[in-house]
């Protein structure tokens, strides 16, 4: 059995961790920490690998007793838009929720983000705690943790210089399937992520989110530019599907509650991507509250969500608009540059290559860059190398300007809509620049 | 085989040959199809260990023809899975043995680990640069040459500085970023031998790689 303990240690920290301390001690220890990282800048995961060696079943105890339990949300693409969406669906359905903080989906990223939420006798004062996870250290947390829930987007090349393989990424997602207790949601048209549920015991409630047919062709997979490398080349296996996504016109979206229509919604997180990520947090929600999910209630909060950083997001700056849109590996970045194609912008590339980007930028090679008219600016550390990409697909380059912080005053200069397509790192950075400058309205 | 953006080496050479003036066309060998009649140039690459399982038995099929195309002084690119296969086999981890076509005298065996990272190596044809990701550990016999020198990275085991191997203009090598495109020398030199082949001559234009330049000078003085 995986999985940690669930309702033991009573809902409290009373008992003792390692080195003699107090577990109230160990938490008091680990934000004394985070004060002191942030005054450096924060952004690390020190006070989370300091409570994990003082206290290493710290998660266990704090998750275990929730009612609700743990609910994660694992993938390639889409894990950060969906978890937010899935908490602030079940908020606007009653429930009290803690969730991680985008970018810290590794297990100590996980720990440090929960020490803020503890009230003074160590306890989460919540119904339920929606994590989203990393697909390699999903394993290390299922160890520690058994889910009640989880929710798997799909599998597609990323960050190969991590995972090696695609394969080996859905093995990862498979083990966090089989450690959740009560019910798995899996994405019908990602072949891989289908498979999955052979492999899951009877007693586990599977439901699927999909897309509708006539959609199929604007999300292409890595089927599509791989010949059918990826899954055998195979086809998903028809199921019924508890959430469809069977219409989308620019931001407008249809779902389909099994056979039951919805009123068209207007989505604030733009991109098709997000309309995908939307049903799969609608079919994880309606499965986690069976009886008491109210579907007025769900799409009236769907479309009044506000997208997080990064993914879609428009920011005023001094009168006009600037996106930011996150790219991690081809086919996001496909699906970005489609769902942007008809939107004429001054446009930024900046990529970088720290661990968190991936080290290795092969995967811009398997990005089509043709419908770009030009790029305005390119940057990040492997400027040249994107720069190189759009030379051999002919599209006009203004300049190549390695450092973030001029690349973007130049950007900013230019009049009308801008928009910045980044890795991760980038996309951090560039949040570090703006926030003291312009309103950033959803900071997560 | 193509999870590896090993389309750039594809791209590298369908736009310089346009770039230099030619017309190429690029025709796409899936497993079962008829081997084209008129090569000039043969381009493989890399993919997932589960993808040489299923290329494997047209490759054989097709071996006598690619031997003969080697003789002939065509160009021909191997990237990772097919470099491996153009050896005489590939041993996974789990001791399964997927025959290849030996055009190098090399053989690969799976490791306990994965050699990833960026890599610096010195050849006839100057510095290559490029990134490696892979867990087949190739030896060389005596008598066959690698592509290159290991300046920087493990290569094609990680002991003894070699990476890749050459046979005539046949060049195997565990190098994607994508390798053509941040070689462009190189890539020319593949061109040439392909008009060579195909006309008996080649003429260069001049082209422009002074972005390929600033991309290699970064790459190499990125870490390991």
């Amino acid at each position: 059995m995986t999985g940690g303990a669930s309702g033991s240690a009573s809902g409290g920290l009373h008992g003792r961790a390692s080195w003699g301390l107090s577990q109230a001690a160990v938490v008091r220890i680990g934000r004394l920490v985070k004060r002191l990282t942030r005054l450096r800048g924060g952004g690390t995961a020190l006070p989370g690998l300091v409570v994990e060696r003082l206290d290493p079943h710290f998660l266990a105890r704090v998750l275990g007793p929730l009612a609700g339990g743990v609910i994660v949300v694992s993938g390639t693409n889409g894990k950060t838009t969906t978890t937010k969406m899935v908490v602030e669906l079940l908020r606007a359905s009653g429930l009290a929720v803690v969730t991680n903080r985008s970018g810290s989906n590794f297990t100590r990223g996980i720990v440090a983000g929960l020490l803020d939420e503890l009230d003074p006798e160590g306890r989460l004062l919540v119904d339920v705690a929606v994590l989203e996870l990393d697909e390699a250290h999903a394993v290390k947390f299922v160890e520690q943790m058994t889910p009640a829930y989880s929710l798997l987007l799909n599998v597609s090349r990323d960050q190969l210089d991590r995972f090696g393989e695609i394969d080996y990424t859905a093995r990862l997602l498979e083990n966090v399937a089989r450690a959740t207790s009560t019910g798995v949601v899996l994405n019908r048209d990602d072949v891989l992520v289908g498979r999955i549920a052979h492999h899951l015991p009877p007693a586990v409630e599977v439901r699927y989110f999909g897309l509708g047919a006539g959609l199929r062709a604007d999300f292409p997979g890595d089927d599509h530019l791989y010949g059918r490398g990826s899954g055998d080349g195979a086809s998903p296996e028809p199921r019924t599907v508890d959430v469809l996504l069977a219409g989308l016109d620019e931001s407008t979206a249809t779902f389909a509650f099994g056979d039951v229509l919805q009123a068209p919604v207007e989505l604030q997180t733009y991109g098709r991507y997000n309309a995908l990520n939307a049903a799969a947090a609608l079919s994880l929600v309606r499965m986690v509250l069976g009886e008491r999910a109210d579907d007025g209630v769900l799409m009236r909060a769907l479309g009044a969500l506000r997208p997080a950083f990064g993914r879609g997001e428009s920011i005023d700056v001094g009168g006009s608009e600037l996106e930011i849109v996150l790219v991690k590996n081809p086919v996001g970045f496909r699906l970005a540059l489609a769902s942007y194609a008809r939107r004429e912008a001054a446009t930024m590339i900046a990529i970088n290559d720290s661990y968190a980007d991936g080290r290795d930028v092969s995967w811009l090679w398997d990005v089509d860059f043709t419908e770009l008219s030009q790029v305005e600016l390119v940057s990040g550390s492997r400027a040249f190398d994107m720069a190189l990409r759009l030379q051999y697909d002919d599209v006009a380059v203004g300049r190549v300007e390695p450092a973030l912080k001029s690349a973007l005053e130049e950007l900013l200069r230019s009049p009308g809509p801008k928009r910045i397509f980044c890795t991760y790192t980038a996309m951090m950075k560039l949040r570090h620049l703006l926030e003291p400058r312009f309103d950033l309205v959803s900071i997560d | 085989m193509n999870v590896y953006g090993d389309w750039g080496n594809v791209l590298a050479i369908l736009r310089r040959a346009q770039w230099h003036g030619y017309e190429p066309s690029v025709t796409a060998h899936h497993p079962g199809a008829t081997f084209p009649q008129s090569v000039d140039i043969v381009i493989g690459g890399g993919g997932q260990d589960s993808g040489q399982g299923k290329i494997q038995d047209d490759l054989l099929a097709i071996g006598d023809k690619l031997h003969a195309l080697a003789d002939q002084q065509v160009p021909m690119l191997m990237v990772c899975g097919l470099y491996q296969l153009f050896g005489h086999f590939f041993e996974t981890s789990e001791g399964e043995r997927l025959e290849g076509i030996g055009i190098f005298d090399a053989e690969t065996r799976g490791g306990p680990r994965r050699l990833i990272g960026n890599v610096v190596t010195s050849t006839a044809f100057g510095e290559i640069v490029g990134y490696e990701n892979h867990s087949g550990l190739t030896s060389l016999a005596a008598g066959q040459p690698a592509f290159g020198r290991v300046v920087k990275g493990a290569g094609n085991n990680g002991q003894d500085k070699t990476e890749g191997a050459v046979h005539e203009r046949v060049f195997g090598t565990y190098l994607h970023g994508s390798l053509l495109p941040k070689n462009p020398r190189f890539a020319d030199v593949l061109l040439e031998a392909a008009a060579l082949h195909r006309y008996g001559s080649f003429t260069a234009a001049e082209v422009d790689d002074r972005v390929a330049d600033r991309a290699r000078a970064v790459a190499k003085r990125r870490p390991r």
